[in-house]
């Protein structure tokens, strides 16, 4: 849910159900990178409730837009995490299969 | 466009560049940080009293007024970012994670402890228990066995008060009794035995129907050994030596436990990892030569033997450190006076982790790993789709 004004899309506050600092911090990270963030931060109202605010102030684009990108880039961090811990692992089986192959 | 007015334009944007790189090649025009600020953007200094430059320096144009630009790009994350593992059991893997920054790295700690589904006794149904040990104590110890079940072939419970099918639940039963006169007997986790066709417990005391079946707790449509994914290898704990109850002379202990999906943060029985953690490598320094006398000084200091002494000629001995990765930071080497401070530096590298996942041993670590990673994309992908 994004709260902001109509006359001015680049600041607002996004309020995200079911979502912890496990995601807001990753987020606000991404954000952050993003030269096109003047600021951006996140806080939990109430430790309670489910709940987490991100607020995005950008220097003319939609902070929607910004928000969705900073997504965008976070999703394609997490694959390049994915595939290269995938490769090493594969590498590390193949190594040790050989040195096994060696001991007997 | 024309040839000829390719070339102009060409000559425009090069001259255009030239002079741009003209000034970024100057001499006195920084591109890159200066060392002070490299070290204090890269590490942090454990010094004697408290660490110092904790704080990751994440914003796109923190050094703008130095002229360099500090955002991480996707092309320049992919290119430093890497992999080394360590170690890797069934049971543990130990990799490090080079080039990230630490929000990431927490995120997938912390959904690897909260949010990677498992199979977990959720429902104890007891017939008989003679046993000392409370039906309330035990039922939380049956809660915290770990199943060898693969979560990915289970449903979450339906909480809407549907019904309990192959789907969603694995039913195991324990009947153990110790018959008097015979000596005292150790219920172990192997008591547990899989049913497959279901719960065998009648729900409800009303008299069946003649011929129908009676109402259990579970609706089970088909068998689940008859399922080609569980019929190659029974559903049961994990370990066969995990201690349940003990029962004396005459004890008796009869029940029927379901188990469900669910996650870390509901309860932590859920959990798949004994602990996922993660620590920054750390560096050290000497920052003088450290020789003799004080070379023999520094390597008793330390307790975990990260200095040696090398021979540098002349019956001269020279202090080095060889093995970094085990220092604690327990700080002991730069105890003894400021002389101690200036010699050695200790730090830790604010973007290399050293990440340890113990799994509990129902899916394999380096597939909780891949599972975790996949958790934050999915909730990436949520939040586009619910800002579209």
């Amino acid at each position: 849910m994004e709260h902001g004004s109509y006359s001015d899309q680049s600041k607002s506050t996004f309020s995200l159900t079911d979502e912890d600092h496990t995601f807001a911090n990753s987020v606000r990270f991404t954000l952050n990178q993003d030269p096109r963030v003047t600021f951006c931060g996140y806080s939990i109202p109430h430790p309670s409730e489910n709940r987490v605010n991100v607020r995005v102030q950008t220097t003319g684009d939609p902070a929607c837009e910004v928000l969705k990108d900073s997504c965008q880039d976070l999703m394609l961090m997490c694959q390049h995490v994915r595939s290269t811990f995938g490769k090493a692992v594969n590498e590390f089986k193949a190594i040790k299969n050989v040195d096994d192959m060696d001991m007997n | 466009m024309s040839s000829s007015d390719e070339e102009q334009e060409q000559k425009k944007n090069g001259n255009g560049g030239g002079i741009l790189d003209f000034i970024m090649n100057l001499e006195d025009v920084p591109s890159k940080l200066s060392p002070h600020l490299e070290l204090i953007k890269t590490r942090v200094v454990c010094s004697i009293d408290a660490p110092q430059h904790t704080d990751t320096i994440n914003y796109s144009g923190a050094y703008a007024a130095l002229g360099v630009d500090n955002s991480v790009r996707l092309d320049s994350f992919c290119q430093n970012f890497k992999v080394e593992v360590k170690k890797l059991t069934d049971d543990d893997i130990e990799f490090d994670m080079i080039g990230i920054d630490p929000s990431l790295a927490n995120a997938f700690r912390r959904i690897l402890i909260a949010e990677v589904p498992t199979m977990a006794i959720e429902r104890v149904y007891i017939a008989n228990n003679t046993s000392i040990i409370q039906d309330e104590v035990l039922s939380h110890r049956l809660g915290l066995i770990p199943i060898n079940a693969d979560p990915t072939l289970f449903e979450y419970p339906d909480n809407a008060g549907g019904e309990n099918n192959e789907k969603n639940t694995i039913v195991f039963k324990l009947h153990v009794r110790c018959e008097k006169g015979q000596p005292r007997i150790t219920v172990k986790s192997d008591e547990l035995k899989w049913l497959p066709n279901g719960s065998d417990l009648i729900a409800d005391d009303t008299k069946p129907n003649a011929g129908s079946k009676p109402k259990t707790f579970t609706s089970f449509s088909c068998s689940q050994d008859s399922l080609p994914e569980f019929s190659k290898k029974p559903l049961g704990p994990t370990n066969p030596d995990i201690i349940l109850a003990k029962l004396g002379p005459g004890q008796e202990i009869e029940l029927e436990v379901h188990a469900v999906k669910g996650v870390g943060k509901t309860h932590a029985k859920w959990s798949p990892v004994a602990t996922a953690w993660y620590r920054m490598l750390p560096e050290v320094v000497l920052t003088e030569d450290v020789t003799d006398e004080l070379a023999d000084e520094l390597v008793t200091k330390c307790p975990v033997n990260v200095f040696d002494i090398e021979d540098i000629g002349k019956g001269r001995k020279r202090a080095t450190v060889v093995k970094p990765r085990a220092c604690t930071l327990c700080r002991e080497c730069i105890r003894g006076g400021k002389e101690w401070e200036d010699r050695v530096s200790l730090r830790r590298v604010k973007d290399h982790f050293i990440f340890t996942i113990e799994s509990t041993g129902a899916i394999p670590p380096e597939v909780l790993f891949t599972q975790a990673v996949k958790i934050l994309e999915d909730k990436c992908e949520r939040v586009i789709t619910e800002l579209s």
